[in-house]
């Protein structure tokens, strides 16, 4: 069989960037097509929203025709699609301010929360991963599968009940619902949304420390769920690297069990972990909205859900729209991550 | 069992295809019965079938009998899990609520697993433009976190528990697709399926009776570690008031009753939430179970 001619190294790179933004572009396209399609699938008349049930039918057509929807559903969607380009993601029934300018006021606080947790779920993933590969089927691996099977088998909205039962009410170890108490809210200037940051760029350590009082069970139950996934998946790499050569070449030269483990080993599972770490990124997006709704937290999730609850379309669909395009971007960093740390990839795929 | 069955079971020259079928079956539960996690699986899930089944028998309450003399009664005689805002029994409503999440828990696979067999085998079987279309199809469905894009759906369908099967439906779909079309790019090159052309099968007949088959026990496998997920899914639906609607009993909605009167009467939401757990870790501990059976990789 003749060798396939060989192409040089930067040309194979252009191609592999220009096909992975052309399926991202797919994927875009396919995001916007999605949301329209569902918001012409509710049974919610726009037109009749817009001017409520007491209007007459000029009024109604007038808004009709104002709003588009007298035009074939093509020209409809591809107006949408220019709108939501431009950040116009129409107006919420319920704020009556654009769609837009609500998500970017509660994003923050979704991310703040998301990123909390990403910290907690490294910080005890990673190890119990390790332990239980180094252990395996003795009982540190026995305790993270319970843990990780209860994990992947409770409901999030209700481990945060109980977790606001049981420290907030009852111990007091806890702050309850919401991001900071009454007497400290609109205290600090927003710079970043982010209250704990804004808080400390401001030097109001009082206020910081309630925010994270009020961040830390949230942030538990959302790591909790990114710890198991975490930790399961550094299990699995873990389990491969410590059956390599170079790790019986290591311990055969003396080396300590535990430098082989924790620096020889994990050191190679830094690559793959870096994808799952985006994957849980965007798992706790998805964990976010119902973990916000009860802790009464006002990021994107709480935002969405009590959009569901007012039949406010524009905003369920802005909102979902933007997670949508949040987690395609995260599983495209992840990809891109992957590539530029291993260099074996991007010269095997050459 | 008496000799004669079992050398008919465990022959390994099986004389109909009933006979291997059978084998096939034995040998599956032989092996299941030897993992006792998958074992505790089975138990739980088959609990919940009891329950639903005999609801009206192992309930002590009609489901939404009011007694609003004894209402958001804790736990005790009587009540043994207390009472709602209605004075309706919670350990009743538990029990019948089981009718719900079954019901859900068989709807789901039901749309989503046909739907997801046949686009996958039909596409990975044609190949060409149908195959790409399909997986970029697939490839939007999964850009969405899935219970996001349930909520959107559910919410543009209206509330009801039809609509949240359907909206959970079509998040699952593209999962069993890509898994079916696996499976059948793996299939297509096989030398029997080329004698099946050879012998003048049309593409129709190879995709549904050769290749669409075979392609059954991985996607099984993929409904099996899915449906912990759907439990889940229909929970946090019924949570956020888009599922089954009052007053039925499911468990996600009871919750969300419960979330009013958490720290007054937390029994309400703890029974639900812990009736959700342990059916969702049966499912789990079945699903992984069924893929140390079925899933020829693990093998």
């Amino acid at each position: 069989m003749p060798a396939r001619p060989r192409r040089s190294r930067p040309a194979a790179a252009a191609k592999g960037a220009a096909r992975t933004l052309a399926a991202v572009a797919a994927t875009l396209f396919g995001l916007l097509l999605v949301t329209f399609l569902i918001g012409r699938a509710a049974p919610i008349d726009p037109a009749l929203a817009a001017v409520g049930d007491r209007a007459g039918p000029e009024a109604y057509e007038a808004a009709r025709r104002s709003l588009g929807l007298d035009r074939p559903l093509p020209a409809q969607f591809a107006a949408y699609a220019a709108d939501a380009l431009r950040g116009d993601l129409g107006v919420s029934t319920v704020t009556s301010r654009p769609v837009a300018e609500d998500i970017a006021r509660f994003f923050p606080a979704t991310v703040e929360l998301a990123t909390a947790a990403m910290a907690i779920g490294l910080a005890f993933g990673v190890p119990a991963g390790v332990l239980a590969a180094a252990r395996r089927g003795r009982w540190p691996d026995f305790v993270l599968r319970v843990v990780t099977l209860f994990g992947y088998s409770a409901p999030t909205f209700w481990l945060g009940m109980i977790a606001l039962l049981v420290f907030y009410a009852t111990l007091g170890w806890a702050a309850g619902p919401g991001r900071l108490d009454v007497i400290y809210e609109d205290l600090v200037p927003a710079a970043t949304g982010m209250l704990v940051v804004d808080s400390m760029l401001a030097g109001e350590w009082r206020i910081t420390r309630n925010a994270l009082a009020h961040m830390a069970l949230p942030a538990s139950i959302l790591g909790y769920f990114s710890m198991a996934y975490i930790a399961r998946m550094t299990r699995s790499f873990m389990i491969e690297q410590l059956a390599a050569d170079y790790v019986l070449a290591a311990r055969a030269r003396g080396l300590s069990e535990a430098r082989v483990v924790w620096r020889h080993a994990l050191g190679n599972t830094a690559v793959p972990l870096v994808t799952v770490v985006a994957l849980s990124w965007g798992a706790l997006l998805e964990g976010s909205v119902l973990t916000e709704t009860v802790f009464a937290w006002p990021g994107l999730g709480g935002y969405l859900t009590a959009a569901l609850l007012n039949a406010d379309m524009n905003a369920v669909l802005g909102a979902t729209l933007v997670i949508g395009v949040v987690f395609v971007g995260l599983n495209l960093a992840a990809d891109l991550l992957y590539r530029r740390l291993d260099p074996r990839i991007g010269r095997a795929a050459a | 069992m008496t000799g004669r069955a079992a050398a008919w079971l465990t022959s390994d020259r099986p004389s109909s295809a009933l006979q291997a079928r059978c084998a096939r079956l034995y040998a599956g539960a032989r092996a299941l019965a030897r993992n006792p996690l998958a074992l505790s699986g089975l138990a739980v899930v088959a609990a919940l079938l009891v329950c639903a089944a005999a609801a009206p028998w192992l309930a002590p309450w009609p489901p939404d009998a009011q007694d609003l003399a004894r209402r958001l009664a804790p736990p005790g005689a009587g009540h043994w899990l207390g009472t709602d805002a209605l004075g309706r029994d919670v350990a009743s409503r538990l029990v019948h609520g089981s009718r719900t999440t079954l019901e859900i828990a068989f709807l789901v696979p039901l749309i989503a697993a046909p739907a997801g067999l046949v686009l996958g085998c039909v596409a990975g079987y044609a190949g060409g433009f149908a195959d790409m279309a399909l997986m970029r199809l697939t490839d939007v469905v999964l850009a969405f976190p899935r219970l996001v894009l349930a909520l959107a759906l559910a919410a543009a369908l209206g509330p009801g528990l039809e609509n949240a099967a359907f909206a959970i439906a079509a998040t699952s779909w593209p999962a069993y697709a890509r898994v079916a079309r696996a499976e059948t790019l793996r299939l297509r090159r096989a030398d029997f399926i080329a004698a099946a052309r050879l012998a003048g099968a049309s593409p129709p007949r190879v995709v549904f009776r050769c290749v669409m088959p075979l392609c059954l026990d991985s996607v099984v496998v993929r409904v099996g570690l899915d449906m912990a997920g759907i439990v889940l899914a229909a929970a946090g639906l019924g949570f956020l008031g888009l599922g089954a609607q009052p007053p039925a009993a499911e468990w996600g909605a009871m919750i969300a009753e419960g979330r009013e009167y958490l720290f007054d009467s937390w029994w309400l939401a703890v029974g639900p939430g812990a009736a959700i757990v342990i059916v969702s870790m049966g499912f789990n501990l079945l699903g992984d179970g069924l893929r140390d059976l079925l899933d020829p990789r693990v093998r």
